[in-house]
């Protein structure tokens, strides 16, 4: 008996510790109520669920209790014969239904106001690809990748990992407070889901499709997500950072990234004028190469089995220097192997395919100029 | 008949006579026998891949395995355990039981259950041998969403794909052999409302399998199509659909995952009162609320699917009717409270699993009612809080519901009762290590760690470590069931006919052991009988 009471207590303890609103353990055991006031109803939701739940179980599984100790042979030698009710049967089935009607109402005018995308004020394009996500704010034509910035040697625990091991990325997208933003969300390859747990966004990225979604933030801050669709290799590296700033600062960001767009071209234009050295393509050349094709390739240039070949005295990379410039600009249909061209300079394709050519095994001694990738765009 | 067999295995050599009994048998007790032990391998081969899993996840970064075997483990493993061990497990019960518990003298068409059984060691051994294939084994999850499974598939999931289609032909036909079974060859006088609740639980299940199986058989092939003979089913590119793979997978998915629970619900129906020494309650409601179940379970697979860009309209007609589940499945967790209310119950080692089976299972539909809720559902999915919910209905709801029937019915299927004392000890293991495994998945969930990942930040590292513990726990406790198997089928106490005190039914009529053929002439069941 001991061990049921025990039982019965450690499992009452585990409840209540999970169901105590305290912020400290809300944030570890239960859902965060998050930022938006989308993301509050969410959680209270989420919570009054749970009450449910909790009140129902313990009532359950205190009758059951109650009638193991009470019911067990040595206490009750002699059973009762009673075995139909159709009162019971009726009253535990019309209780039931009062209540998950009770429920069903304020998760259905939430769901009703989480679909409304009407009247929004500004609009971001999210396309995910294996395994990156591209932002595009519609108003102002600016558009980035938003790659993980977690160093491998961190994954591979050759370093210490950081705070935001897994949850930081080199372009956070950036938002601004108050306003009713929209997302339409797409992808390039295969499902990807873009989840931002603190505005209770949780969006499919689906090939073919453009779902929406929309968030209103009430305050500056970097709240973080990850994909959750599994979406292949690097499924676990994809996160999402949002960076929301007020409204004045966030346009004052949009201008700045429109000047560095512009400064992008004029640096695009002086890279095809300029004739680079081996050396300055290779030390270009490699930190490309760790950021986007590392990931598959892996630095050592040796692949990972068949699906992600080894360049190292690869074909691609020891012969044509055409064929090899194609591969990287145009990618390989239906496989991981995505179009570069779109995502990275002239100077930086120009550089990593001279990276790739004189690395490890590969000494062809090729060395590729931007200009040569300007012309083949 | 019997005499015949035996002279023809005599001229044989020993080894040949065993494999041409095993391989040809049509009894339906020995191929109960077959389904149990594949059922048995596969599910340490399936839970060697959990623990392998957890090993990973009990620190952040890689250390063990790296995500691209990562991600073929994690398929491997969903699908061996849905279709290796806890569909065979269940076959394998049905194959025992429901002619002893109807009084018939077999299965009604014996040769294709021989054929049913044999066609899953090749579609396993197939699936399994993927692993050393060129390109790996397939890597997209046991929901193999496209276009991650067809354009971007290793070139082994096409052997995935032909193993579905050897399971799925195994599964129909299993199916069909119970329901003609059920339907023709009851005992004189042992109506519907007469049948013991797992011989009903088992017929729903088979019809359901029927009627979904075959478009699992669909949407495998048109994958095969789309990824060889230029289709575009699921190709948004070539004017397809990758959302319409989602709808035609759940449309079996969600069936499915009834079909790995009502036999279950149905061990717990005979187990309960016989421990109870109590007649079930609520006979009646209780086959009543199996069906609604059914019947509702074919039209909620879109709760599967509600971040995929569904209509409000769409949204919310799920939403209610994935709710309304909840109260079917309510009445029956009622009823087995008021059997065992003021009954006389004892503790053995089947009505142990058997409560904990009610109670566990309770928590996973708890979690289950408020995955419904469509507001919460956007955080919940694709969380481990979804990974805590179905392996709570999972494991301690099909895998302990086989538990329970296995300790409840092997004395009468070996004649030696096995080690009570072991068997407690089974069960407590087996359940702290179930919730120690579990439990902390929903805090991790709720504090948003994605599932299917093998890398994770550092905040989920404490529950990561406490469910990769558990984890290999239950592992190893499962060990000590197959040593307690094995030692009841060598040696133990001889069980009694009637096995044990409470129970009721014509399984409990014939021997123990339990002879090859029984109720050659059937029983009269009494007009004044009940269930």
């Amino acid at each position: 008996m001991t061990s049921l009471a025990g039982g019965l207590k450690s499992g009452l303890c585990v409840l209540i510790v999970w169901s105590v609103p305290h912020a400290a353990l809300a944030s570890k055991f239960n859902m965060r109520p998050g930022i938006t006031e989308m993301s509050v109803r969410v959680q209270q939701i989420h919570q009054m669920g749970l009450w449910v739940c909790i009140i129902i179980g313990l009532l359950v599984f205190g009758v059951m209790f109650y009638s193991m100790f009470a019911h067990r042979r040595s206490r009750n030698p002699v059973p009762a014969t009673f075995s139909e009710s159709l009162t019971v049967e009726i009253i535990w089935t019309l209780v039931p239904i009062l209540i998950l009607v009770a429920m069903a109402i304020p998760a259905t005018t939430a769901l009703r106001d989480i679909e409304d995308n009407e009247d929004s004020d500004m609009t971001v394009l999210i396309t995910a690809s294996q395994w990156k996500w591209h932002y595009k704010y519609l108003d102002s034509g600016i558009s980035f990748y938003s790659n993980i910035a977690t160093p491998q040697e961190q994954i591979d625990n050759l370093e210490p990992k950081g705070e935001y091991y897994l949850l930081e990325v080199d372009n956070p997208l950036v938002l601004p407070t108050n306003k009713k933003i929209r997302f339409l969300v797409t992808a390039d390859d295969v499902i990807h889901s873009w989840w931002l747990p603190d505005f209770a966004v949780k969006q499919d990225a689906i090939p073919g499709f453009i779902n929406e979604a929309w968030t209103r933030i009430p305050v500056t801050g970097i709240f973080r997500g990850q994909c959750a669709e599994l979406c292949g290799l690097k499924h676990a590296y994809m996160p999402i950072v949002v960076d929301v700033r007020p409204e004045a600062e966030f346009d004052a960001w949009i201008e700045s990234q429109r000047i560095a767009a512009e400064l992008a071209g004029e640096a695009a234009v002086a890279a095809r004028a300029k004739t680079w050295t081996m050396n300055e393509l290779l030390t270009i050349g490699e930190a490309t190469f760790v950021k986007h094709c590392a990931t598959c390739h892996e630095r050592d240039g040796m692949g990972q089995g068949d699906k992600y070949p080894a360049l190292s005295g690869s074909e691609i990379a020891t012969g044509a220097i055409e064929d090899h410039l194609s591969r990287v600009m145009e990618g390989k249909a239906d496989t991981e192997m995505q179009a570069w061209a779109p995502q990275l300079s002239d100077l930086e394709i120009a550089a990593v395919i001279t990276y790739e050519r004189n690395s490890w095994n590969n000494n062809t001694d090729d060395i590729i100029q931007p200009i040569t990738v300007y012309e083949a765009r | 008949m019997v005499a015949h067999a035996q002279t023809i295995h005599k001229q044989r050599h020993p080894l040949l006579a065993f494999a041409a009994r095993w391989l040809f048998t049509t009894n339906h007790k020995e191929i109960g026998t077959l389904y149990l032990w594949l059922s048995f391998g596969l599910f340490f081969i399936a839970g060697s891949m959990a623990m392998l899993m957890r090993l990973e996840l009990f620190e952040p970064g890689i250390q063990f395995i790296d995500p691209i075997f990562y991600n073929q483990v994690l398929t491997l493993h969903g699908l061996l355990m849905v279709f290796g061990v806890v569909m065979p497990a269940f076959v394998g019960l049905a194959n025992w039981q429901i002619p002893m518990m109807i009084g018939a003298p077999d299965m009604a068409l014996p040769r294709m259950n021989n054929f049913s059984f044999w066609l899953l060691p090749f579609a396993f051994a197939m699936l399994l041998s993927t692993i050393f294939m060129e390109g790996g084994a397939p890597n997209f999850g046991w929901t193999f969403y496209a276009p991650l499974s067809t354009t971007y598939g290793p070139p082994s999931t096409d052997f995935f794909i032909l193993g579905v289609h050897l399971m799925g032909i195994s599964s129909i036909m299993g199916a069909i052999n119970i329901i003609v079974t059920i339907i023709n060859m009851r005992a004189p006088g042992m109506t519907y409302m007469k049948m013991p609740l797992f011989v009903w639980t088992w017929l729903i299940t088979a019809f359901l399998l029927i009627m979904v199986m075959p478009v699992l058989a669909g949407v495998v092939t048109m994958m095969l199509t789309d990824r060889h003979f230029g289709t575009s089913f699921f190709d948004a590119a070539g004017g397809g659909d990758p959302v319409m793979f989602q709808h035609i997978f759940w449309f079996f998915g969600h069936p499915e995952v009834y079909i790995m629970i009502l036999p279950g619900f149905g061990i717990a129906s005979q187990i309960i009162p016989t421990f109870a020494r109590k007649k079930l309650f609520g006979y009646r409601s209780m086959v009543y609320a199996t069906i609604s179940i059914a019947v509702l379970s074919f039209v909620v697979w879109g709760h599967h699917m509600f971040t995929t860009g569904m209509p409000l309209f769409a949204e919310l007609l799920i939403m209610y009717l994935t709710m309304l589940i909840a109260v079917p499945t309510g009445v029956k967790v009622f009823n087995w409270v008021a059997t065992m209310w003021r009954g006389s119950m004892t503790f053995e080692t089947p009505m142990l699993f058997a409560i904990g089976f009610v109670m566990m299972f309770t928590i996973g539909g708890f979690s289950g009612l408020m995955l419904a809720l469509v507001p919460a559902d956007f955080q919940y999915h694709d969380t481990y809080f979804v990974v805590a919910h179905f392996h709570y209905v999972l494991y301690p709801g099909a895998i302990f519901g086989t538990m329970a029937a296995v300790y409840y019915w092997l004395p009468k299927w070996c004649g030696n009762m096995y080690d009570e004392r072991l068997g407690k000890i089974h069960f407590w293991l087996a359940t702290i290590a179930v919730n120690l495994t579990f439990f902390p998945m929903h805090f991790t969930g709720l504090a948003g760690m994605p599932r299917r990942i093998p890398d994770y930040s550092l905040q989920f590292t404490d529950f990561n470590r406490m469910s990769s513990m558990g984890a290999w726990l239950l592992g190893l406790t499962q060990v000590l069931f197959l040593y307690i198997v094995i030692k009841a089928i060598r040696k133990g106490a001889k069980a009694t006919d009637q096995v044990w005190e409470g129970a009721e039914g014509l399984e409990w009529t014939i021997p123990s052991p339990a002879p090859l053929h029984t109720f050659q002439t059937p029983p009269i069941i009494a007009e004044d009988a009940v269930h």
